[in-house]
């Protein structure tokens, strides 16, 4: 276990030097961060002084080795246009997007896994065609609508919730968290409801799936041969059998909802991650943007480990050994 | 990924303009408070640090300049109660009894530090030394008199200074070469002008506080706080207002603007801006990257054609249709009567697409060419859709135009390495006169001399040059005014650059507030008032 733990942490570092490499290189292609950040009046001298200050007069491989030693030490740059700690700008945020992902992925799950074996019990009942049309439905609506048709309904229209940003936060340790407060979750509601939609859709689909398939297995029978009540069939036998696969989806979208709720977090003003790799991506702002990717690929290692683990402890079969993974 | 950068915001905007069919109000911050969007966030609250618009229009509610421009960017005594100039030398007179917002008296020893700390932030990605340049030496001579020497004779100092906000020597002072640094000021450190309103919080990505400063020397500012929340996404920016959560928003979209007009509970401000949208004509020699069917020559170095470029296009239509409105047809690159500009270029010449394309014919373009037109995605409003409704009308005059559309960083990357025969583009003159927009935009480029810096098109003509260089040590106003006039009738005459339009800067907010829009497209609070 804990070889594999190991050669999953070295497989992170690989994929994070070859990615920052590649954003180096993209961004490079792009454009000049200087002609986006210099005033219009600046003229070419004063652009060379700014890019002079910042190493970006330097060639491409020597920016590169420059940061790599740097990053080495865990330190990953200034950003060029705040001047902060690029690191420091996106742990500044991440409270708010993990809060997000957590929230709206648990809201999914709530939501997905009951309507889910209910479709799969009774695949032909009217309530399960209109479930699984509503799933349709969910993820098939892009994101932004779906944010701002909320935004119209419970906002603008109705009035009960307001439209964006985040609201009153409190500290837990190092977290800056908004759930605590009934300002934050008025605020946080939308949102999270907003991405939570889709996935949930996709978690009904799924349980449906594992559901008529763990059905006609002979344990199932037999233990309904056993006399077995119905709610501990579903609750032992059943839902501990489908939880697999429910586990890996979690776990994917988690990290998919963590690194890019960009869309959500733009619509909503939620001052999270996203929104900040997304300005930072239009002004260039290089460190931010390598510094995000580098921490989003070590969450998204880290995440699937996670996944990995839970395996073995749904699942007593599955064994994680260095040799084999 | 950077595809999603070039959505266009007319589809948020779209649902938006649907939310405002089911308008309903809810919610309402306490009275006397106000809640402003901002569409950009400021990237630091250093006023000293990055010199653009959405820190600058912040910095100036916490400090005041020596020098303001009103909403017409019409220089105006601010901290400086009056200046006089003889040659090189400036005198100005502060105002007496002004008071920091830690109730500390404001002094020239102010002036001096401000000055001093111009050149030593570090890392600045725009600095206030662009404005500078010609200064030598500011010194205090006596509490409320200081003295600036510049190389030259220098007429611009005076409009130079306007952003420049006067910070206190006794609270920004530090160990740092700089005094308080970037990321100490960002805390609120240090962060200590003498502004309408002084800063309380900020957090960033979520809000900015600011509340009203007790010392304030002006009439007593109108609102307790100020909370800023930044909102990039236009529709979302629409929402929060329709929604009641924020009293006043910057830059709705176009397309909602006749909506929210509509609306009862709101009011829209539009004021004309001092940013001109152009077209650049590529004038280096006969290589250009992005025109054929000319057997390998630059047609654009004929004034015929860019005369008949100029002519094809219907800029009413284009206003009227492409901008909703809300932008003023232009004749030359800065509205009339800005300082400098030509009074008989007031405006725009009436299409004629008839004598455009007998200027082509005549010469030797019967058949027109086809050419490719650049344009930013997103850097100016609506751009694209300007862009495209300018290669429509070229392509009617014959001229077959297509658009090549970037996200701004590509853009300017590309325009800037010369790969545009045909280029759209802005500038706004925040200085509010004619020489930054011609010393910019059309004086032959010089690297060592810093002229001609956006000159990307590379029109060069010595009689037009000699004007505006001559007029950069004219001390006499009306001398200088008339010298840049010819200037720019001079370059509007060889049609060196197509104007376009003016564009307006738009503000929408709750009816009971009123507010005075500013021509530099700045969203300063302490323009608002609650009206009665």
């Amino acid at each position: 276990m804990l070889a594999y733990i190991i050669r999953r942490i070295l497989q992170a570092l690989l994929v994070m030097a070859v990615m920052s490499g590649l954003v180096f290189v993209g961004l490079y292609v792009v454009g000049d961060p200087v002609a986006m950040m210099a005033s219009a009046e600046a003229t070419d001298l004063e652009r060379d002084a700014i890019r002079a200050s910042f190493g970006l007069d330097k060639p491409l491989w020597q920016q590169y080795a420059i940061f790599m030693s740097h990053a080495l030490r865990l330190d990953f740059g200034k950003s060029f246009l705040t001047g902060q700690s690029a690191m420091g700008l996106i742990l500044e945020r991440m409270p708010a997007t993990l809060e997000l992902a957590c929230v709206s992925l648990l809201l999914a799950i709530v939501v997905g896994v009951p309507l889910g074996i209910w479709a799969g019990l009774k695949p032909q009942a009217l309530s399960t065609r209109g479930i699984m049309t509503g799933s349709i439905l969910g993820f098939s609506l892009p994101n932004f609508w779906v944010g701002l048709m909320l935004i119209m309904v419970f906002a603008v229209y109705l009035g009960w919730l307001p439209a964006g940003g985040r609201g009153a936060t409190r500290m837990i340790g190092p977290l800056d968290l908004s759930v605590l407060t009934l300002d934050g979750w008025s605020r946080l509601l939308l949102p999270a409801c907003t991405i939570a939609l889709a996935k949930a859709a996709l978690i009904i689909r799924i349980t449906r799936a594992a559901t008529r398939e763990a059905l006609p297995m002979d344990y199932i029978k037999f233990a309904r041969a056993k006399g077995l009540a119905w709610s501990r069939i579903l609750r032992v036998h059943l839902l501990k059998n489908i939880m697999i696969p429910i586990v890996t989806v979690c776990g994917l979208e988690l990290g998919q909802v963590v690194a890019f709720a960009v869309v959500t977090e733009t619509i909503f003003a939620w001052p999270g991650m996203g929104k900040l790799l997304l300005d930072s991506i239009i002004t260039l702002d290089r460190p931010v943007v390598v510094a995000y990717l580098i921490l989003i690929v070590f969450f998204l290692v880290m995440l699937n480990l996670a996944v990995d683990i839970l395996y073995t402890v749904l699942d007593p079969r599955v064994r994680l050994q260095g040799a084999k993974a | 990924m950077l595809g999603m950068l070039s959505v266009p915001r007319a589809r948020w905007s779209m649902w938006a303009l649907a939310g405002a069919a089911i308008v309903g109000f809810a919610g309402a911050a306490s009275a006397r408070d106000l809640v402003v969007a901002l569409k950009t966030e400021p990237t630091s609250m250093d006023p000293q640090y990055h010199v653009l618009t959405p820190n600058v229009q912040l910095s100036q509610t916490l400090f005041d300049p020596l020098v303001c421009s009103d909403a017409d960017l019409v220089s105006k005594p601010c901290l400086a109660q009056s200046w006089t100039a003889s040659g090189k030398t400036w005198t100005f007179k502060l105002r007496p009894n002004v008071k920091f917002s830690d109730g500390s008296p404001f002094t020239s020893a102010d002036v001096v530090f401000t000055f001093d700390r111009v050149g030593k932030v570090p890392n600045t990605p725009s600095s206030y030394k662009v404005y500078l340049q010609n200064v030598e030496k500011v010194e205090a001579v006596d509490p409320l008199t200081v003295r600036i020497t510049t190389s030259e004779p220098y007429p611009l100092l005076p409009v130079n200074m306007v952003g420049l906000s006067i910070m206190s020597a006794k609270a920004a002072s530090g160990p740092a070469p700089e005094g308080k640094t970037t990321t100490e000021l960002n805390s609120g450190n240090g962060l200590v002008g003498t502004g309408p309103y002084k800063f309380v919080s900020w957090k960033r990505g979520t809000e900015l506080v600011f509340e009203r400063n007790p010392y304030y020397w002006g009439p007593a500012p109108a609102w307790d706080k100020v909370i800023y929340r930044p909102i990039s996404n236009p529709a979302a920016r629409v929402a929060a207002l329709l929604a009641g959560d924020v009293d006043l928003i910057e830059d709705p979209p176009t397309d909602d603007l006749e909506r929210l007009q509509k609306d009862p509970k709101l009011t829209v401000v539009a004021k004309a801006s001092n940013r001109v949208i152009y077209v650049a004509l590529d004038q280096h020699g006969e290589q250009t990257p992005g025109i054929q069917g000319t057997n390998g020559k630059n047609p654009l170095l004929d004034k015929r054609v860019r005369e008949a470029l100029s002519l094809a296009i219907d800029r009413n239509a284009l206003v009227a249709r492409t901008m909703g409105g809300v932008a003023t047809p232009a004749a030359q690159l800065l509205p009339y009567p800005m300082f400098g500009t030509s009074k008989n270029l007031v405006t725009a010449a009436k299409a004629d697409p008839e004598r455009a394309r007998a200027l082509l014919k005549e010469a030797g373009y019967p058949n027109g060419f086809s050419i490719v037109l650049g344009t930013p995605n997103g850097r100016y409003i609506n751009d694209v859709k300007v862009a495209q409704t300018i290669a429509a009308m070229w392509t009617r005059v014959g001229v077959k135009t297509t658009i090549d559309a970037n996200a701004p960083a590509v853009f300017f990357k590309n325009r800037d390495s010369y790969m545009y025969s045909a280029y759209l583009a802005g500038w706004g003159t925040v200085t509010g006169e004619m020489s930054n927009t011609l010393l910019s935009l059309l004086v032959t480029p010089n690297k060592e001399k810093g002229q001609g810096t956006t000159n990307r098109a590379r029109y060069s003509n010595p009689a037009m040059d000699k004007l505006v260089l001559d007029s950069g040590t004219m001390m006499d106003d009306a001398q200088r005014a008339a010298a840049l006039a010819k200037a720019s009738e001079i370059a509007m005459a060889d049609f060196a650059m197509l104007p376009i339009h003016f564009e307006h800067s738009v503000w929408a907010m709750k009816k009971g507030i009123h507010f005075e829009g500013r021509a530099d497209q700045q969203t300063m609070v302490q323009y608002a008032t609650p009206s009665k």
